[in-house]
């Protein structure tokens, strides 16, 4: 058990500030209010996890941290920068040098192996990992050179997760990384991200539907229907061995 | 970014299939574009070296007969710079082992053997010895006709006395690149030469000493043309000039340009077809592999790459798509090329031949096809630039079906399941389809277009040999006869009946434009030679006024009724104004049409006839040819048969040759747009099929899903294609369309049901492929990976 005092975050500390944030998706004549409002602080080191019910705006929220998206109104800011009014550029570079991702559906690309789908990040980042130790850290040595038809769903979502953390980024955004896999393989997988958090100090946000995760975050966000219905601190932290599922 | 180019080579490799059709249709484009445009460079080039390197006059007149000293006069006319008198005849020929006569045109070389305009290449033997009046050297592709070597002799009829000569050397000319008889329509190497002999001997033959008959002459380059033209003629006027002419009246001048300009029109019409499909089809396979990697391009903008990362990242693998084409292209495009070359060889005599490529005409076929190439393809690689990469996020939305026209219809009810979706995919991708249907209809209008060209030869030929100009044989005099030659023909053993005709040279004129031709006068109610309009009905010959050729209508802007102004350029030269009866359908050439008697009325030389058509009994040929040579006032012979052969072997091969280069590459087209959406269709519905699979149904219902929509497109594309196909022909025909020929168009049920067949041959070819494929569908590969 890895106990933590109870703190009050100091402001040269945050990350992200999210202020009033709402995202609309227009879809014809439909309009789908996807987040409504929400207000969240992430400081830097921690490690957070948010729940909510399927449609409640996890993703939405998550892709405009990380830059994929941005706001229809509302404000972003990454380390005191604005993120809102980033141009494409700006965004771009920003998640080339200070995000890494990893996705509900991995997205890895096909026609490249295990060992490439890493280089094809380290390629163009600053500090990046040799590729071999990003997938050392999640297991996959023996796996290196298989293309991701030939990886199980386990081992393809460690690929993404390898390739996101490869980069040394300073915030690592996880879109239900277990979301695929049995609780055994989870484990390795959720042991792996809190490894970079702890060693890296890596600020870390994982989306999952699974509130026994909860467990291992430093805070607990609850979104509901586009907004941010309840931020829990977690007083014991666990580890990921000490999940169960 | 290594991973990333190494992800390109994979994914050509994944859509080899695909890149193997794009590869036949940009090799085609390439090749085509190639092989033309090098053709005429390297004729050009050749032709302009061979010009330069022996002096190819700019000026050309005949006349009757001057003093030497007129030549200072022509000297004197500013723009002139070097000039050179002749002295030339028509000669007849007899040669041992050949019974027809032949006519031969004989022009003097100065006597210290070296001309200053229009310079001998010797190939074989000496000059002849300009004392020798039997002596002579003769022309290469006459020589090559009949087998002459330096040493073998031939009789022929030098001013009305037969004499044997000797040949002493075989050269050719920049005078006759292209040995033509005048007003003949395809060369005829074995009835048709040129023979040189020594000015002194050939005067003294003729009495021409100290006088002249032909004047060539070079020009400096700023003089103008026209202005030489009209004093040269008033110089030579008194001396019965026939009307000077600059090179673009020259014979084989004016044939070599007329085969570049119909080479230079080629050159834009094919490769033009061939490279818009090409972007076509890369079109279609960069949209397909876009749509199916939205979520590569998500992560890889997740990851930091910028929107021009990802477009060039595209762009580099539509450039390796068409690389293989490119290079094929350019190799297959040199060859034939040099295939093409040597076939214009073989007519035109050039010393050599020299095959050029220019670099910027590869640099040329290389931007051309990659710009259009990146053209075709802009759309889509835009849109993977652009794309905002939480897009790629989420999976595609499940595709919108709506309630389409089978089930308004009440259709639906009847069909089965898998046939409603093969309606519903073709009516929920209305573009797409279209797409397909006009990409498969192009390829079955390219055979078309290319079968065209057999298709109105053959035409041709039956329209002018067959249905037009029936007499099997043409005797023509050495000058204007009296028309009692015609009863000496008509008693011939062999010459079952007989048609008189005259032929005089005229400037035609119709206000500010004029045109020089031939006009033919025929017996009014001959049955020989008839005139046809577009209908293949008979246009009768007027006793007054003139018919015209239809395109000699549309060069003067000339229509039936109006007045036409005709000069004579023969005899007494008379001019006179006569009303344009009707207008005659005419392939080949441009020519008026008289009455013979009007004609003759016209002149004023009383029932002059230049010569006769003969219906002629086969079996006394031999003999009819023995007479004709011994005839002195007959200076040659035409035979049907040979004009035919001619024609179709001498004249119209290399457009042969260029069509049969033409279908070849339509069959690719062809089986690469049939493929390439065969293809396309399998890879984007192996998941939809493979989940029907699963549930049961079996390879022969799948199969029917996609080969059953492949086969509709094809069947709906075929029509179409004979539409565009038409359309393209008569742009074809439109564009070719000269004074020399026009190409009728004409396409034969055969050239359809053709192009049908290849089309569907590729159908069914890239069926099974496709099949063989469905079948071996791994299942659960398919469904394991997300798409
Ligand atoms: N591109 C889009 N176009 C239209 N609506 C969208 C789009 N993306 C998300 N939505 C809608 O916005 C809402 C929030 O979606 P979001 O993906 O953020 O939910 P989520 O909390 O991640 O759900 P899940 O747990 O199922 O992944 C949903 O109603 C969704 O349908
Ligand atoms: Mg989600």
């Amino acid at each position: 058990m890895i106990g933590k005092e109870e703190e009050t975050h100091n402001p040269g500390d945050v990350v992200f500030q999210v202020r009033d944030l709402t995202k609309i998706y227009k879809m014809g004549e439909v309009e789908v209010h996807a987040l409504r409002g929400a207000d969240l602080e992430l400081y830097s080191g921690e490690l957070v996890v948010f729940l909510g019910p399927s449609g409640s705006g996890k993703s939405t929220l998550l892709n405009i941290l990380g830059g994929l998206d941005t706001a229809t109104s509302g404000s972003v800011s990454y380390r005191g920068k604005d993120l809102t009014g980033a141009g494409e550029k700006e965004l771009t570079e920003y998640r080339r040098f200070h995000v890494g991702f990893v996705f509900q559906f991995y997205n890895l690309i096909p026609s490249l192996t295990a060992r490439e789908n890493v280089a094809i990040v380290t390629e163009i980042a600053v500090n990046p990992m040799v590729p071999e130790d990003a997938l050392a850290l999640v297991g996959l040595t023996e796996r290196l050179d298989h293309f991701p038809a030939q990886l199980s769903g386990g081992e393809q979502q460690r690929v993404a997760i390898a390739r996101a953390i490869s980069k040394n980024p300073e915030v690592l955004l996880c879109d239900e990384p277990t979301g695929a896999l049995d609780s055994k393989t989870g484990i390795v997988v959720l042991e792996a991200l809190e490894r970079i958090n702890r060693e890296l100090g890596t600020a870390t946000a994982i989306i999952t539907h699974n509130a026994d995760i909860a467990g291992m975050a430093d805070r607990v966000v609850h979104l509901s229907n586009g907004r941010i219905a309840d931020v829990k601190e977690n007083r014991v932290k666990k580890s990921p061995g000490e999940l169960k599922w | 970014m290594k991973a990333l180019n190494r992800k390109l080579w994979r994914d050509v490799w994944r859509m080899k299939g695909q890149v193997f059709a794009v590869t036949l249709v940009v090799m085609s484009g390439v090749a085509t574009f190639i092989m033309f445009i090098s053709t005429i460079d390297s004729l050009n080039l050749t032709r302009n070296t061979f010009y330069r390197d022996y002096g190819f006059a700019d000026v050309f007149v005949n006349l009757k007969r001057a003093p030497e000293s007129l030549k200072d006069k022509i000297k004197n006319i500013p723009g002139v710079n070097q000039i050179e008198t002749r002295v030339s005849a028509y000669v007849k020929l007899d040669i041992a082992g050949f019974t027809e006569p032949v006519t031969a045109r004989i022009l003097s070389i100065p006597d210290d053997g070296r001309p200053l305009l229009n310079r001998l290449c010797i190939r074989k033997g000496r000059l002849a010895d300009p004392a020798k009046d039997n002596e002579v050297v003769i022309n290469e592709n006459f020589a090559k006709a009949h087998g002459f070597d330096p040493g073998d002799q031939f009789a022929a009829v030098i001013n009305g006395k037969w004499k044997r000569l000797t040949i002493t050397g075989i050269a050719l000319s920049p005078e006759f690149v292209l040995l033509m008889r005048p007003e003949a329509i395809s060369p005829d190497f074995k009835r048709f030469g040129i023979l040189w002999m020594g000015r002194k001997a050939l005067s003294k033959s003729y009495n021409m000493d100290g006088a002249f008959n032909d004047v060539v002459l070079t020009l400096y380059p700023h003089a103008k043309l026209s202005d030489i033209l009209v004093e040269l003629d008033n110089i030579v006027e008194p001396y019965g000039g026939f009307g000077a002419y600059g090179r673009e009246d020259q014979i084989s001048h004016r044939m070599l340009n007329e085969e570049f300009r119909q080479l230079q029109k080629s050159s834009k019409i094919f490769p033009t077809i061939f490279i818009c499909v090409a972007a076509f089809l890369l079109n279609v396979v960069m949209s397909r592999t876009i749509n199916t990697q939205r979520e590569q391009i998500a992560a890889l903008k997740a990851f930091g790459y910028n929107n021009i990362d990802v477009g060039i990242h595209y762009a580099k693998l539509v450039i390796l798509i068409l690389f293989t084409g490119l290079i094929l292209g350019i190799a297959g495009g040199i060859w034939f090329g040099n295939m093409l070359g040597a076939i214009y060889m073989e007519v035109y005599r050039f010393p050599y031949l020299i095959y050029i490529l220019h670099p910027e005409v590869i640099i040329a076929a290389i931007l051309i096809s990659v710009l259009s190439a990146l053209a075709g393809t802009y759309h889509s690689l835009r849109r993977a630039a652009r794309q905002r990469p939480a897009e790629g996020m989420r999976p595609e939305p499940p595709a919108k079906y709506r309630v389409t026209l089978i089930e308004k219809t009440g259709i639906g009810r009847r069909l089965t399941q898998p046939t409603k979706i093969i309606a519903r995919n073709i009516e929920r991708r209305p573009v797409r389809t279209f797409l397909s249907i006009v990409g498969i209809a192009v390829a079955c209008a390219t055979m078309i277009s290319s079968g065209f060209f057999k298709d109105s030869i053959a035409y041709t030929v039956n329209f002018r040999f067959v249905l037009s100009q029936k007499e099997d044989m043409t005797v023509a005099f050495a000058e204007p006869t009296s028309r009692k030659a015609l009863f000496e023909l008509k008693s011939l053993p062999g010459v079952n009946n007989a048609e008189t005709f005259r032929n005089v040279p005229a400037k035609l004129r119709f206000g500010h434009r004029s045109y020089k031709t031939v006009i033919n006068g025929i017996e009014q109610d001959g049955r020989m030679h008839l005139l046809l309009d577009e209908n293949l009905k008979t246009v009768p010959v007027p006793s007054s006024g003139i018919v015209l050729a239809d395109y000699l209508g549309k060069i003067l802007g000339i229509k039936a009724g109006d007045m036409l102004t005709v000069e004579i350029l023969e005899g007494s030269k008379p001019v006179r104004q006569m009303p344009v009866v009707a207008l005659a359908k005419q392939y080949i050439g441009v020519t008026g049409y008289m009455d013979l008697t009007a004609l003759n009325r016209l002149m004023k030389e009383g029932d002059a006839i230049s010569g006769a058509y003969l219906f002629t009994d086969s079996n006394y040929r031999e003999k009819l040819f023995r007479r004709f040579v011994n005839m002195p006032r007959v200076s040659g012979t035409v035979v049907r048969k040979d004009e035919i052969r001619n024609f179709t072997e001498v004249q119209a091969r290399a457009m042969l040759f260029f069509t049969f280069i033409a279908t070849l590459m339509a069959c690719f087209i062809s089986f690469g747009v049939v493929y390439n959406s065969a293809r396309i269709a399998l890879s984007e519905r192996s998941r939809e099929l493979s989940s029907l699979r699963v549930l049961g149904y079996t390879r022969g219902e799948i199969s029917y899903i996609l080969l059953g929509e492949l086969g509709l497109l094809t069947l709906v594309a075929i029509p179409l294609g004979f539409f565009i196909g038409y359309w393209l022909c008569a742009y074809i025909a439109q564009a070719l369309a000269s004074d020399l020929y026009r190409v009728p168009l004409i396409i034969e049920m055969k050239t359809y049901s053709l192009s049908a067949a290849v089309v569907l041959a590729s159908a069914t070819v890239s069926g099974l492929i496709v099949r063989h494929k469905l079948d071996h569908l791994d299942l659960v590969e398919v469904l394991k990976t997300r798409e």
